[in-house]
């Protein structure tokens, strides 16, 4: 990913971040978040992860963030407006985000300088000797290009098969539970 | 990256979006009046042109109403552009941006045509040849919902803001539909790129019409079993697609008989005409998604298509604009089917549209998913192996049908 994309797209996040503490007006907070979101998908398609990014806008700015929408406009906060700032949240909030820098700074300086390997040719081709010939992926990587939604695939259904299942029926469960509960009729 | 190609790709956005797609939405308005003239009777918009009886002649020169759309924006150009006091105001100027620029950016992963080579450069006729294409169409057009819901929302009035509620809602609950439904067709091609699911479609018969380019990967008894997902796909891929562009039958959202306009009633002049020109926009994309993924997108189809790639003049050659020809014959056919429909089918019930949605396509395209991975792993499984599936595919079906059958028995009486 060229620098100056990189530095575009954390801009664009950091002042989404920034917008959504700073807005008074929830509506307003909450597409700053969509913002923040966009950026965040911008900074993994910059990474080559096109399908995480996609996703990325898909689920988190298309159906949840709508959803969020959705429901502050429907609850009409006034109130929230109006109210003043009170010192101790904001002092709080600001000994959270100067512990999280602490640990950050920790870890990464004690993590190695390393820099992350070019996609370029000789190394996807390289890549592809542990995939069976003809297969998707291996003529794809030997041509030279990402196919990020097949290697995720592949993860996925190979290596992590039987968490991806038990996830499945948790969310299941979680679904199932949500409708019972809300349609609980009177006897 | 050289100059060259920044201008390569400066020029297929100016053309592709601003040439070809932008100009199809005053195309879509005037079939949209004349046909459904047509259909009711009528004559339609006619009259606009050079008015010679001005000039002492006998007759009006008009260019049969062709003009009657460049008139219209005109009009919408020139009116008063009025901002109600109670709006929300950065919300109320925000909101048809919304609506339109989603849908224009789409256009970028749409393949007009087979690619063009001139001096031995070669130049495939899409803007972004992406990995991930109808994903990525999903994705950006799902934030044309911010559009309608802030539009509701921010013109502070009931009418529009009950429009931008259903909107969304219904917009949410269709992109499930529309997004598993397409998973059959991307499991047949195994590849998310639509350029080269185009291309395959091209060399081994479209996928609603696999009638040719037979070979031992593509034998024409796997091809005919899968037609029956592929129709089911379409069907409703196709249905949501209208549901997701708030087209009538669906359009509830601007039910004038009872929400006035819907979400664009504060709105006039310019503003307004950027929410109809979303929706067509949007009308337009979808119609290219359908015929990219079922109906072979610019391919000519029965084995002509290598035929026409190999057209050339000397080093230009020029297939490409003949499939891109075929492209868009096939788009303009689907948006008179579009419209066809608005003026065919009455208007569905707001409870009919949501049931339609969650019950019926969410489990239909479910069950879909399941009947094209068997039909598409069968040839490497066993008999019984594929005896079993049918059977758990056909109890899963009935289970399915018969809680769908059930859940609808006795209205409940809900706790207050």
């Amino acid at each position: 990913m060229p620098s100056y994309l990189f530095w575009l797209f954390s801009t664009v996040m950091l002042i989404g971040g920034a917008a959504v503490i700073a807005f008074r007006n929830p509506v307003a907070s909450a597409l700053s978040v969509v913002t923040c979101f966009v950026g965040l998908a911008g900074l993994f398609i910059g990474l080559s992860a096109f399908f995480v990014g996609v996703i990325q806008i898909l689920v988190y700015t298309g159906a949840v963030m709508v959803l969020f929408l959705f429901i502050i406009m429907l609850l009409d906060l006034k109130d929230e407006e109006k109210r003043a700032k009170s010192l101790a949240p904001v002092a709080a909030g600001l000994g959270l985000v100067v512990a999280f820098f602490v640990q950050l700074i920790g870890i990464l300086s004690r993590s190695p300088n390393l820099t992350a390997p070019a996609l370029d040719n000789p190394v996807l081709a390289a890549a592809a000797a542990g995939f069976p010939q003809n297969s998707k992926i291996a003529i794809s990587l030997n041509q030279g290009k990402l196919p990020d939604v097949h290697l995720i695939g592949h993860t996925l259904f190979t290596q992590y098969n039987l968490p991806l299942q038990i996830l499945g029926v948790l969310l299941l469960v979680a679904t199932i539970g949500v409708v019972v509960l809300s349609k609980r009729q009177a006897d | 990256m050289d100059l060259l190609q920044i201008a390569i790709i400066i020029t297929k956005i100016i053309v592709l979006t601003f040439l070809v797609v932008l100009p199809l939405v005053p195309v879509c308005v005037y079939f949209e009046r004349r046909f459904s003239a047509v259909i009711q009777d009528r004559v339609g918009p006619n009259r606009v042109g050079i008015p010679l009886t001005l000039l002492g002649f006998k007759k009006d020169f008009h260019f049969f109403g062709l003009i009657q759309p460049i008139a219209d924006g005109l009009k919408l150009f020139l009116k008063e552009d009025f901002t109600p006091a109670h709006v929300r105001k950065v919300f109320y100027w925000m909101a048809p941006v919304l609506t339109v620029v989603p849908a224009l950016i789409t256009v970028c992963v749409v393949p007009f045509g087979s690619p063009i080579s001139l001096f031995g450069h070669c130049e495939k006729l899409v803007i972004a040849d992406l990995d991930i294409g109808p994903l990525f169409v999903f994705s950006v057009a799902s934030l044309s919902i911010y559009g309608i819901t802030l539009a509701g929302w921010s013109s502070n009035s009931k009418f529009p803001f009950i429009g931008g509620v259903r909107s969304t809602a219904q917009m949410i609950s269709y992109e499930i539909a529309l997004g598993l439904s397409i998973i059959p067709v991307l499991m047949y091609f195994g590849e998310l790129n639509l350029s080269n699911i185009v291309q395959q479609q091209a060399d081994h018969g479209w996928l609603l019409l696999p009638l040719w380019g037979h070979d031992a990967d593509h034998t024409l008894t796997s091809k005919l079993l899968f037609w029956f997902p592929a129709a089911i796909a379409f069907l409703i891929f196709t249905i949501s697609i209208f549901a997701e562009t708030n087209r009538m039958p669906f359009d509830l959202p601007e039910c004038e008989t009872e929400l006035v306009g819907g979400y664009h009633t504060e709105y006039s002049s310019m503003k307004f005409a950027m929410f109809f020109m979303g929706e067509y926009a949007a009308m337009v994309i979808g119609s290219a998604m359908i015929i990219t993924l079922f109906l072979g997108g610019w391919s000519i189809g029965f084995g002509l298509d290598a035929y026409v790639a190999k057209l050339h003049i000397g080093d230009f050659y020029f297939g490409g604009f003949i499939h891109m020809g075929c492209f868009l014959t096939k788009l303009i056919g689907f948006i008179l089917f579009f419209i066809l429909v608005r003026w065919t089918v009455p208007r569905f019930r707001y409870d009919q549209l949501m049931k339609l949605g969650w019950v019926v396509f969410f489990e239909a395209a479910l069950i879909n998913v399941f009947l094209a991975a068997l039909i598409v792993a069968a040839p490497e499984l066993k008999t019984a192996i594929i005896g079993i599936g049918a059977v758990l595919l056909v109890v899963l079906t009935a289970a399915v049908i018969w809680v769908a059958k059930v859940s609808e028995e006795t209205p409940k009486v809900l706790r207050a």
